[in-house]
């Protein structure tokens, strides 16, 4: 996983609430291996009109196809646990998203992915994309040692994370390695779990 | 609909010693799991996964890192989202397209290199991940079970922990069987009193959705308790669990009681003998104690709820099937209103013109929401009534619900009505085995997603009971059910 420290990038406005993860990547394209292809999926059915031909979707052309930072609304990513939707997020460029709320599955998802997940208010986000629409190709500064976000005009934005997933993001850790640390820990728990609940453990 | 939401406690900080007095079914099932804690997050330790073929990116990703499936014994893997509903006698030929076969197949493939539990495409108990467990017997109380699939909160039903993950955690589970997770706040969704003459657990899981919204139960495990909950049979409550994703609930479970061991006795890999008294002591101790505490709770009367229907784009935007479509004038703010027209837009729906005028081109009952046996009686019980007036498929959820509906006669119902009597899958919920609508069709489905574009692309979904489906099928049109089987 890449570390995420710093970033400073254009921010592109999502205006729409509950935004699903069918959305992000519709489900037909569950199949494509991981890779450069996953840029193209994004939005897929919001970008590509019937007959095969870009709309004027806002991620369709300049300048937020260069976007590196969404700023959406409450409950995005919702649905679906297919981390398919973080890949297409990811290959078309973007680094970190900011909502009033995720959805668990796909938030989890994204740490996992090295993908910042910013929460702020739900007024923040919506006076954020406002100024998006009013200065089109606005960047945003994002600093995660620092917990802030740095919109377009200045405002600084404090944000919350759980120190563990801010340690793994800014270091690219990977989980498992630091599962491994505990693995003596695992070994006599599972023994004491299968003494005291053998059935759990099959017939 | 009388709603009380109350905070009985504030979130309060989380800390590592468990909870021994008056504690939560869930807070159990959290302890009896827990390892250890780590700035915040938690290592539970897994007792079982399950897989499906979108888990090949979980395979991949754990063969990049070079590691190894340490429990191969605990995780299970289905052949269900990309199977064939038709011409399955042919296996794995039957698979016309070779993108879709290949999914199949590399699960198959995966499964055996590793040693882990497979259902294919050929065996005898293939079906969907959300509804062979269960039958198994593989789904018991007290276990800690993730699925690589958002709906895996249907096997809280039997009092386990219960958690749907993506690709990346489903790998670390089968790395380390164990998960890291930060312990969400309870929320209790108590319904009270009776579910009325033909509403059946979709209507009240429904309800429940458009009563808290869609990010209702977020960063929070639902327990659903009270009379009407009680009253519901595993299968019912398999049902009213697998949708609490769709309010926003990563895990939703229903308290362990007679009604939950009498349907697991006997099953294949349910405990017997002296095993099976020691786990069912062992289950009656998980139901959380009278007077523990929950960070939130929701209140329902059962007796309000009616036969419920989604007019939208979203499960949140459902209604009773004696109402009209809602009038974007009539919104709460102009946030909302926006989110009405665009749903309305979508779904070709014109404001306050009654549900019953709306007129489907397909019928689709089936999915890990309601394909089994009970949902199926349900539907023949209206499917006798009449003829089918658009495409209607019965998609049971797995070869032994298929096996006893036709024991029972139920397929030759269905196809007296001119429904279409299929083979299991998950087919039209997920559209992604070639099965989907054509753009611009609008199917009533007994599944759990009306997103826009998810059972094809321009396809409209209201989502439905299977009797309400049944009775839309044979009238052509959205339907009260009671009008037709009282």
């Amino acid at each position: 996983m890449h570390p995420f420290t710093t970033l400073s990038g254009v921010a592109a406005p999502i205006d729409e609430a509950n935004v699903d993860t069918n959305q992000l990547c519709p489900t037909r394209f569950n199949k494509v291996p991981r890779g450069p292809k996953y840029a193209e999926i994004l939005f897929y059915d919001q970008r590509i009109d019937t007959d095969g031909k870009a709309t004027d979707f806002l991620l369709n052309g300049p300048p937020w196809d260069r976007a590196q930072i969404l700023v959406a609304d409450s409950n995005f990513g919702c649905g679906s646990s297919r981390e398919t939707a973080v890949y297409a997020l990811y290959e078309f460029g973007i680094r970190c998203v900011i909502a009033p709320s995720f959805g668990d599955i796909f938030d989890a998802n994204c740490a996992k992915n090295g993908l910042l997940t910013v929460v702020l208010p739900i007024d923040t986000c919506g006076a954020l994309r406002a100024m998006l629409h009013t200065a089109p190709g606005m960047t945003f500064a994002v600093d995660l040692e620092a917990q802030t976000v740095r919109d377009g005009l200045g405002g600084v934005h404090r944000f919350d994370i759980s120190p563990i997933r801010k340690r793994c993001l800014l270091n690219g850790f990977d989980d498992i390695s630091r599962t491994r640390e505990y693995a003596e820990r695992i070994a006599g728990f599972e023994a004491a779990h299968r003494q005291t609940h053998p059935w759990m453990f099959g017939r | 609909m009388t709603m009380v939401t109350q905070a009985t406690t504030p979130n309060s900080v989380q800390n590592d010693v468990p909870n021994t007095a008056q504690s939560t079914l869930f807070r159990k099932l959290w302890d009896l799991h827990h390892i250890v804690t780590d700035e915040g997050e938690s290592l539970l330790y897994i007792d079982r996964a399950l897989a499906q073929e979108n888990t090949y990116h979980a395979f991949v990703a754990l063969e990049a890192q070079n590691r190894k499936v340490v429990r191969p014994e605990q995780i299970y893997a289905f052949t269900d989202h990309y199977v064939p509903t038709t011409g399955r006698a042919l296996g794995l030929a039957g698979i016309p397209v070779a993108e879709i076969r290949n999914m199949v197949v590399q699960l198959q493939d995966f499964a055996r290199k590793y040693g882990i539990n497979l259902y294919g495409i050929d065996h005898a108990q293939q079906g969907i991940m959300h509804i062979v467990p269960p039958e198994l017997g593989i789904v018991q109380p007290g276990l800690a079970l993730i699925g690589n699939d958002s709906h895996t909160s249907t096997h809280g039903a039997f009092g386990c922990l219960a958690y749907g993950v993506g690709a990346s955690e489903f790998a670390h589970v089968m790395a380390t069987q164990t998960l890291w997770q930060t312990r969400p706040s309870t929320l209790r969704i108590r319904v009270d009193g009776r579910l009325g003459f033909g509403v059946s657990a979709k209507d009240l899981i429904l309800a429940i959705i458009a009563a808290i919204g869609t990010d209702g139960a977020t960063d929070h495990a639902i327990e659903y308790a009270g009379a009407a909950i009680e009253a519901l049979s595993m299968e019912a409550r398999m049902t009213v669990c697998n949708m609490s994703i769709e309010a926003g609930g990563r895990a939703g479970m229903v308290a362990p009681d007679d009604t939950t061991f009498a349907y697991l006795e006997g099953r294949e890999h349910a405990p017997s003998g002296a095993a099976w008294e020691r786990a069912l002591d062992f289950w009656r101790s998980l139901p959380s104690d009278a007077g523990a505490l929950f960070d939130r709770e929701v209140q329902l009367d059962a007796a309000r709820i009616a036969p419920t229907v989604t007019w939208g784009v979203s499960p949140a935007q459902a209604v009773a099937i004696d109402a009209a479509v809602p009038d974007p004038a009539q919104a709460a703010d102009d946030k909302q209103r926006g989110e009405w027209r665009t749903a309305l837009d979508y779904m070709g729906l014109t404001p306050g013109m009654a549900l019953s005028e709306i007129k489907v081109d397909r019928v689709f009952i089936g999915s890990c929401t309601n394909s089994r046996i009970e949902d199926l009686r349900a539907a023949a019980q209206v499917a006798r009534l009449g003829k089918a007036q658009v495409p209607t498929w019965v998609v049971p959820g797995s070869q032994s619900v298929r096996r006893q509906a036709e024991a029972e006669g139920l397929d030759r119902i269905f196809i007296d009505a001119g429904f279409e009597w299929r083979d299991p899958g998950c087919s039209l919920c997920t559209a992604i085995n070639g099965d989907q609508l054509e753009p611009g069709e609008r199917c009533i489905s007994t599944s759990n997603r009306n997103f826009r574009n998810r059972q094809g692309p321009g396809g409209r979904t209201h989502l439905a009971s299977p009797a309400m489906a049944a009775a839309a099928a044979i009238k052509g049109r959205l339907t009260d059910v009671r009008t037709l089987i009282g």
